[in-house]
């Protein structure tokens, strides 16, 4: 940790991981759909961070490259996955994962 | 000389950002830490060179997903949290379980990865580069992407409309959405056999 | 006297320098939309407080200093105190990556028994040792996305109906148009090859303005003039603010300082929309230079500073010749006519382009 002007890869991977850890306590501790929709955004956002790391680690761009496609799923995905919560919510009247837990009303 | 001190400011103010997420019982508060989580990662990904990237990431995630999230929970007017019985559990069995296995990885990598340092600005990713690289070697997933948002904003758009008119429509084999012209009606009739 | 050192001092005169003038023209556009539309409307506007009424900004924020700022028990109080905050912010950030002249050039003086090196700045107040930023355009599209922020948040906290639906209706406004201003910038991107602002002005040169282009320069040039009226909420497209429809929308609930702060950004927003517009398609600060060197250097300011001039008198006198848009009027505006000719124009730019290589 001596010189200022490099940082190792390992500590770009680990704050990769520490946010991907969030994002799974989110999926996991959250009760609103919308929140848990937030913590899979968030482990996108982790994953994101350590592809370009790596593709800065060996000089290829291929990681930047990655990226693009995952934050193009990742908003395909929020769009679809947010008009399921709004046609969830006329039905069930409710955001709590734990009450919607019945295929049929 | 100024990446670490950048790198772990930034990092910080990410991870706060994250636990903030979990921590706040409104959505609306756990979304605006989203949003600064995503700014800040815009910066690290500055650090490492790549500005479009970082640019892309403000423009799509940090200033559209994130809007749209922002505008739903304004929408549906989500209201704070209960806890139940489910989220004690997940609470006493996730957040050790998850922390434990967190610490494991990140010492793991801390400890046998080659210590090779990322300098900053390490591979500059200029648009130019990174457009000749899409549009050459990943043309392919470039163009599935593409009507895989096709598909998305098609089923957004469907999902979200209301459900019974569109069934009504669709059983009397009309288009889904109704035109909004209003029908024409006969006012008058002069000199016409009845 | 490091390079760093050099560097960092005169960043921080360039920002601070660049924030008052920025602030003063807000001011004063203020001034400008009072009179251009007194003189529409066939009356004289402010005319006492000083002459012209040149001061009536001076009266208009002392006024708003010393107003109540009312605290209502009712709102969110966070985001309430943050939301213009938040707006203001990302008004006014954009003018960083703003270059209004080529480079400020001064040779080594003396003070005293110190000698000032030669100073050479470029007129921009982030920029790098060529005087370049290589994303400035996308930067400013990021800082546009980020400033729905502010509307959609004043519209939540306010906790009432008429802020909500203004809100909601002015974030949906926002971020529907900002597709359709995104890819009219697209042809002028692939026409300079750069996403450089710089850059941009210099494939302009010898009057080979982006607007002149027909046919992809100019319906660039509306696409993006109409988008941007409608990504700053301004008439026509200003429903919602509108006093006779929602109050006053997402800022009905605001008094005093923070109102101002709203009223702020709406004008650094108009002054960041005319500066791209001149830089985009007008050439910058492109115009007759002649003169002895300190001439050289300041005309070509001058000549942006006319230029976004203009804009901003525009934006004053389209306010006030049309009438609003009706709220789905507008949106089916934006998407169904708007997005489709941006992407066409887009489609052939592109193919002329390939074609021409």
């Amino acid at each position: 940790m001596g010189n200022l002007s490099n940082v190792p890869l390992s500590y770009y991977l680990v704050l990769s991981g520490i946010l991907f850890a969030c994002g799974v306590l989110g999926f996991l501790i959250k009760r609103n759909i919308i929140t848990v929709f937030m913590s899979i955004e968030l482990m996108l956002n982790g994953v994101n961070l350590s592809f370009v790391a790596f593709a800065a680690h060996w000089h290829h761009l291929s990681g930047q490259i990655f990226v693009f496609f995952v934050m193009v799923v990742a908003a395909a995905e929020a769009a679809v996955g947010l008009a399921i919560i709004i046609a969830v919510y006329r039905t069930r009247e409710t955001l709590n994962v734990d009450q919607v837990n019945l295929l049929k009303l | 000389m100024l990446h670490l001190p950048l790198f772990l400011i930034f990092g910080l103010i990410c991870v706060a950002g994250a636990i903030n997420l979990l921590v706040q019982k409104h959505p609306i508060n756990s979304a605006l830490s989203l949003v600064v989580v995503m700014a800040s990662l815009a910066v690290e990904y500055l650090l490492l060179g790549a500005e479009f990237v970082a640019a892309v990431q403000v423009i799509v995630y940090a200033g559209a997903v994130m809007v749209l999230f922002v505008f739903t929970i304004m929408l549906l007017n989500a209201g704070e949290e209960e806890h139940t019985k489910g989220s004690r559990v997940a609470l006493l069995l996730g957040v050790p379980g998850i922390a434990i296995g967190g610490v494991l990885v990140s010492w793991t990598v801390l400890r046998h990865s080659n210590t090779a340092p990322v300098p900053i600005g390490a591979l500059p990713g200029p648009p130019k580069d990174v457009a000749l690289l899409l549009f050459h070697d990943f043309l392919l997933p470039f163009e599935i992407t593409s009507v895989l948002i096709l598909i998305a904003i098609m089923g957004a758009v469907v999902l979200a409309s209301r459900p019974e008119a569109i069934v009504r429509r669709l059983r009397r084999g009309e288009p889904a959405q109704k035109a909004q012209k209003p029908e024409k009606r006969e006012l008058a009739v002069v000199g016409k056999e009845r | 006297m490091s390079a760093t050192t050099t560097f960092v001092i005169l960043s921080i005169i360039k920002s601070v320098a660049v924030i008052f003038v920025l602030l003063t023209a807000v001011a004063y556009s203020v001034w400008l939309e009072r009179k251009v539309s007194a003189r529409i409307q066939n009356r004289w506007g402010p005319t006492r407080v000083g002459p012209f009424g040149l001061l009536q900004p001076l009266a208009d924020g002392i006024k708003f200093i010393f107003k109540e700022d009312l605290m209502l028990p009712h709102v969110y109080k966070p985001l309430y105190i943050a939301a213009p905050i938040i707006a203001v912010l990302f008004s006014i950030t954009s003018i960083a990556v703003i270059p209004f002249g080529n480079s400020l050039d001064i040779p080594a003086f003396h003070i005293g028994s110190w000698t000032v090196g030669p100073i050479s700045t470029p007129f921009q107040v982030a920029a790098d040792s060529a005087g370049d930023i290589n994303i400035g355009l996308l930067i400013i599209l990021g800082i546009t996305s980020m400033g729905v922020y502010g509307v959609a948040l004043a519209g939540w906290a306010s906790n009432s109906k008429y802020s909500l639906l203004g809100g909601l209706r002015a974030s949906a406004q926002m971020v529907s148009y900002e597709i359709a201003l995104g890819i009219s910038l697209i042809p002028i991107m692939i026409k300079s090859e750069s996403f450089s602002l710089r850059a941009i002005v210099d494939a302009q040169r010898h009057l080979q303005w982006n607007i002149v282009y027909v046919p992809f320069g100019t319906i660039a040039f509306f696409v993006y003039l109409i988008s941007a009226y409608a990504e700053t909420n301004r008439t026509p497209f200003d429903l919602p603010e509108a006093e006779s429809e929602l109050v006053a929308g997402y800022h009905t609930e605001y008094s005093a300082m923070k109102f101002a702060m709203f009223f702020m950004a709406e004008y650094a927003n108009m002054v960041t929309v005319a500066c791209l517009a001149t830089l985009l398609f007008f050439g910058g600060w492109l115009g007759p230079v002649f003169g002895p060197s300190w001439l050289q250097i300041l005309l070509p300011v001058f000549w942006f500073c006319l230029k976004v001039f203009f804009f901003m008198f525009l934006y004053v006198w389209v306010r006030w010749t049309l009438p609003r848009f009706r709220y789905d009027q507008l949106m089916a505006f934006g998407w169904k006519v708007l997005l489709p000719m941006a992407i066409a124009n887009l489609v052939v730019t592109a193919l002329y382009e390939a074609l021409k290589a």
